[in-house]
C-alpha cells in the first residue's frame, strides 16, 4: 500500500515549511529607507540634499557645543583654556547666570524670593491645566497673586493682604447677590472691593514698608527672564476676562456698547506692539493724575493687557460664533436671561472651543514680551544686549548669550504648544 | 369667544428703566455713556494738568523744522536739513520697502515649507517641521538680533577682499558680503533701455494672452496647446532680441574695492538685511503650517476623484486641489503680511530708518514731541491693516462659496 504509494507521488511532505523570514528587502530599516526615503530618484535626490544640508550644520556646531568651556571669568580666559580650538564659551552662563535670571538690581540675597514664587506658580498653575487634580487646590490658585506680588516685591505684607481682602468681600457681596440679579452682584461686588481698598488704604501706617519683614524691592529693579515671566503671567491672565467682556460687547445687541469694543479691538489690533511700549513709556503718564507716580513696569502691564485683551477677544468671538444658534435659542427656551444664558450655556462651549487660539495669544504674547527691551527694560533680552555684552569681559560672546535666551524661549512656547495640543486631543467630544 | 388685546399701557414708571427689557438695553447703554464721557473728560482734564505743568502743548509745527540727522538708507533724496516730516516719509517708504521685501520672501519659504512638510520624504519633512517649530517658538527680536550679529560680527572688513590672495572673495565676482552691508551690481539704464523694458512689459502681457488663447482653443475644440516652454519662450525671446538689437543698453555698475570701502553698486545695509531675512524667516514659518493646513483641509476623496477621472499629478494639483486649498490659506496668509508689517517696526532694535526709528525715535527724542509723534505713528500703521482688512473682505467675498 505505502509502496504504491511511494511510487505514485515523488514527493510528499509530512511536516509543515517552519516560517521563513521575509525577504530582506521587504522588512525592517531596509524597507523603510526604501519607502521614506528613497521612493523615487527626485525622492532619493532630496534625501541627499537634506541629509547634506543637515551635515553643513552639525559639523561646526557639534564641536563648538561640545568643546564648551563652562567655568572661566572673561573671554580672553575662556579663549586660553580653548587655546585655538573651536569651542563655546559658556561660561559667560554660569557667569552671569543671576543677572541672565533676575537682572543686575535685584538684591542677590533675596533671590529666594523670586525662586519661590516661580515654583509655586506651578503648583497654582496646575489645577487651571489639569482638570483631574483636586478641585480644592483652585483655593491656592486664588491665593497665589497676592502670595507672589508679596514674595517678589516684598514690603509690607499690609498692601497684598488688603487687596486679598477687598477680592474676598466683592466676592461675598457679589455671591449674596447673584442670586436675585447678576448685574447687582458684580456691581456690587467691584463696589464693595472698592470700598474695602479705599478704607484700607488710609489705615496702612506710613513708612510700613520700611522695617517690613520682606525688605522691599523697587519695580524698575527687576529683570531677566524673570521680567518675561511676570509679564507673560501677568498680562495673559489678566487680558482673558477683558477678552471675553470685549467679545461680549462686540456681539452685543446694543449699538453703543458694540461700538466702543469694535473700535476699541480694531485700534489695538491696528498698531504693532512697539507703538503701544512708546505710549507706555513716553505717553501714558501724562494721563495719570499730576501728583501720582504710576511706575514703568505697571504702565507696561496695562499696555500689553490692552493689547492681548483685543487678541483675544477676537479668538473668543470666533468662538462664540461658532456655537450653533441653537444653543442661544435653548437657553432663550428655559426662560435663561442674558447673563445666566451667557454663565451657564454659552460661554463654557465657546472657551472650550477657543482654548487653542488663546494659548497661540498666550504663546505670541510671551515671545512679544522681549520687545520691551527696546523701551529700556532690562528683560532678558536687553540683559545681553546691555549690561552683558558691552562688559569688558564678555565683550564678542554673541552665540553663546543668544543661543541660550533663543533655548530659553523655545523650551517654554514648545511646552505650552505641546499641552495645548495634548488639551485639544482631551477636550475632542466629536466623533472622529 | 375671547378676543386678545394687547394688555391695558401701564402709565411709564421709573422701575421700567431696569426692569422692564423695552428700555432696559438703552438705560445700560445711558449709564456706558456717561461712564465713557467721565473717563475720557478725567484722563482729558489729567492729560491738560499735566502738560500744563511740563510747559507744553500739542502742536504739530515741529514736522516742518529741520530734522537735523541723517539717514544711511533713503528711498528719496534726503539730508540733515530735510524737514522731519520729509524724515517721516523716509521712514513710511523704508517700512514698506521692508514689508514689501519680506512679504515676497516669506511666502516663497512658507509655500516651499508647508508643501515639503507634507512630503513623502521622511527627511525632508521632518527637517521642515524642525525648521517650523524652531522658528515659530523664538521671538522674531531675537532672531533679527542673530541675523544682524551674523550680518556685522562674521561678516569680513571690505580690506579682507584687498591683496593677492584676499581673506574672501567676492560672490561671482560681482557680490560682496560684508560688514557694512551687502553690495550688489547696479543696472545703468543707458538710451534705448525703457524700449527692452516695454518689450518686457509687453512678453508677460504675451504669456497671459496665449495661455488665454490655449485654454480657449481646449474648451472650444479639445486641441491641447503646450503651454510650458511656449510661455518661456515668449517671456524672454523678444526682450533679449531688441536687448542684443540696440547694442546692450543696460548694463551693470559692479562694486569695486577701492580705499577703504567698495565703491559703485548698490549697498543693502545690514539693518536693512537682517530685519528681511529675519522677518521672513520667522513668518515663513506661520505661513508654512497655513500651506499646510490648507492643502489637508481638501479632503482626499477629491483627489481621489480626479485621479479616478485621469488627471495626471500635476493637474490634480492644478486644477482640484490648490483652487480648494487657496480659499483655505490667503486669508491667514493676508493677515501674515499683516503681522510682517507690524513687526518690521522691530527695525528700530537693529537701527534700520523704518518709520518707528525715524518718527517715534530720533524725531520724538529730538523734539520731545511724546505725544504728536506716538499718534501720528498709529495713525500711520493703523491706515496701513485697515486697508489691508479692507482688501481682505473684497477677497474673502469673492471667494466665498455660492450658497443658495
Amino acid at each position: 500500500m505505502s509502496d504504491t504509494h511511494a511510487h505514485s507521488v515523488a514527493f510528499v511532505r509530512t511536516e509543515e515549511i517552519p516560517e521563513q523570514a521575509p525577504p530582506y528587502a521587504a522588512t525592517g530599516p531596509v524597507k523603510w529607507m526604501r519607502e521614506n526615503l528613497f521612493a523615487t530618484p527626485a525622492n532619493t535626490l532630496l534625501t541627499i540634499v537634506a541629509a547634506y544640508f543637515i551635515y553643513l550644520i552639525l559639523t561646526p556646531s557639534v564641536p563648538w557645543i561640545l568643546n564648551g568651556v563652562w567655568n572661566a571669568n572673561s573671554l580672553s580666559e575662556c579663549r586660553e583654556i580653548l587655546d585655538g580650538a573651536t569651542g563655546a564659551c559658556f561660561a559667560v552662563l554660569t557667569e552671569r547666570w543671576p543677572q541672565l535670571i533676575f537682572g543686575f538690581k535685584y538684591p542677590s540675597d533675596l533671590y529666594w524670593r523670586p525662586s519661590l514664587a516661580f515654583v509655586l506658580l506651578f503648583v497654582a498653575v496646575a489645577p487651571v491645566l489639569f482638570f483631574d487634580l483636586p478641585r480644592k487646590l483652585l483655593a491656592f490658585t486664588a491665593l497665589y497673586p497676592f502670595i507672589a506680588f508679596y514674595l517678589i516685591w516684598g514690603g509690607t505684607i499690609f498692601v497684598p493682604l488688603l487687596a486679598l481682602v477687598g477680592v474676598m468681600g466683592g466676592f461675598a457681596v457679589y455671591q449674596r447677590f447673584v442670586a436675585g440679579s447678576f448685574a447687582a452682584g458684580f456691581f456690587g461686588g467691584i463696589a464693595a472691593a472698592l470700598v474695602i481698598w479705599q478704607v484700607g488704604g488710609l489705615l496702612i501706617p506710613e513708612g510700613a514698608s520700611d522695617n517690613a519683614m520682606l525688605r522691599a524691592v523697587p519695580s524698575r529693579d527687576l529683570g531677566g527672564f524673570m521680567l518675561n515671566m511676570m509679564l507673560g503671567v501677568t498680562c495673559v491672565s489678566l487680558s482673558i476676562p477683558i477678552g471675553i467682556a470685549l467679545a461680549l460687547g462686540r456681539q452685543s445687541s446694543m449699538p453703543l456698547i458694540k461700538l466702543v469694543c469694535v473700535v476699541f479691538i480694531e485700534f489695538i489690533r491696528g498698531v504693532p506692539l512697539i507703538t503701544l511700549l512708546f505710549v507706555a513709556s513716553v505717553m501714558l503718564a501724562y494721563f495719570f493724575p499730576p501728583d501720582s507716580t504710576v511706575d514703568l513696569f505697571l504702565r507696561v502691564v496695562i499696555m500689553i493687557t490692552m493689547f492681548s485683551a483685543a487678541y483675544i477677544a477676537e479668538v473668543i468671538r470666533g468662538g462664540l460664533a461658532a456655537l450653533p444658534k441653537g444653543q442661544y435659542e435653548g437657553a432663550d427656551s428655559l426662560g435663561l436671561d442674558y447673563a445666566q444664558a451667557t454663565r451657564l450655556i454659552i460661554l463654557p462651549q465657546a472657551l472650550k472651543i477657543s482654548i487653542p487660539g488663546i494659548v497661540n495669544i498666550a504663546v505670541g504674547l510671551f515671545k512679544d514680551t522681549t520687545l520691551v527691551s527696546v523701551i529700556s527694560m532690562f528683560d532678558v533680552l536687553g540683559m545681553i544686549r546691555g549690561p552683558i555684552l558691552a562688559s569688558t569681559e564678555w565683550n564678542g560672546v554673541y552665540w553663546e548669550l543668544l543661543g541660550f535666551a533663543a533655548l530659553l524661549f523655545f523650551v517654554t512656547c514648545y511646552g505650552i504648544s505641546q499641552y495645548s495640543q495634548w488639551l485639544e486631543r482631551r477636550l475632542a467630544t466629536d466623533h472622529r | 369667544m375671547t378676543t386678545l388685546t394687547d394688555p391695558p399701557r401701564a402709565s411709564f414708571r421709573l422701575s421700567m428703566l431696569i426692569n422692564d427689557t423695552r428700555y432696559r438695553s438703552l438705560t445700560f447703554q445711558a449709564i456706558a455713556l456717561l461712564v465713557l464721557i467721565v473717563s475720557f473728560a478725567y484722563l482729558a482734564n489729567n492729560l491738560l494738568t499735566n502738560l500744563a505743568a511740563a510747559g507744553l502743548n500739542i502742536a504739530y509745527d515741529f514736522l516742518g523744522s529741520p530734522a537735523g540727522y541723517d539717514i544711511n538708507q533713503t528711498l528719496i533724496e534726503y539730508d540733515s536739513q530735510s524737514s522731519n516730516a520729509r524724515a517721516a516719509v523716509v521712514g513710511i517708504l523704508n517700512t514698506l520697502l521692508v514689508a514689501f521685501l519680506a512679504c515676497v520672501t516669506a511666502t516663497v519659504f512658507g509655500v516651499l515649507a508647508g508643501v515639503l512638510r507634507l512630503s513623502n520624504n521622511w527627511l525632508v519633512s521632518k527637517l521642515m517641521s524642525f525648521y517650523v517649530e524652531i522658528f515659530r517658538n523664538i521671538p522674531v527680536l531675537i532672531w533679527i538680533i542673530i541675523i544682524f550679529t551674523i550680518m556685522t560680527a562674521v561678516m569680513p572688513a571690505p580690506r579682507a577682499f584687498r591683496g593677492d590672495e584676499p581673506e574672501a572673495t567676492m560672490l561671482l565676482g560681482s557680490i560682496a558680503f560684508t560688514n557694512r552691508g551687502v553690495y550688489l551690481p547696479a543696472p545703468v539704464w543707458g538710451p534705448g533701455s525703457m524700449v527692452v523694458v516695454l518689450t518686457f512689459i509687453a512678453s508677460i502681457v504675451g504669456v497671459f494672452a496665449y495661455r488665454r488663447y490655449a485654454t480657449n482653443l481646449l474648451y472650444a475644440t479639445g486641441k491641447l496647446l503646450p503651454t510650458g516652454w511656449p510661455s518661456l519662450a515668449i517671456l524672454f525671446v523678444p526682450s533679449l532680441l531688441v536687448f542684443f538689437v540696440l547694442g546692450r543698453p543696460i548694463s551693470l555698475d559692479y562694486p569695486v574695492l577701492g580705499g577703504f570701502n567698495f565703491s559703485g553698486g548698490i549697498q543693502v545695509g545690514a539693518p536693512l538685511i537682517a530685519l528681511w531675512f529675519a522677518l521672513s524667516i520667522y513668518t515663513g514659518a506661520f505661513i508654512a503650517e497655513n500651506v499646510r493646513a490648507g492643502i489637508q483641509a481638501v479632503s482626499r476623496g477629491q483627489t481621489e476623484a480626479a485621479s479616478a477621472l485621469g488627471l495626471r499629478p500635476g493637474r490634480v494639483m492644478n486644477l482640484v486641489v490648490l483652487p480648494q486649498a487657496l480659499r483655505v490659506i490667503i486669508p491667514p496668509l493676508i493677515s501674515q503680511y499683516l503681522n510682517i508689517t507690524k513687526n518690521s517696526s522691530l527695525a528700530i532694535a537693529v537701527g534700520y530708518a523704518d518709520v518707528t526709528a525715524t518718527l517715534g525715535g530720533i524725531t520724538l527724542n529730538q523734539t520731545g514731541r511724546a505725544i504728536e509723534c506716538v499718534l501720528l505713528l498709529m495713525l500711520f500703521y493703523l491706515t496701513i491693516s485697515l486697508s489691508i482688512s479692507a482688501i481682505m473682505n473684497v477677497y474673502n467675498n469673492s471667494v466665498k462659496l455660492k450658497e443658495r
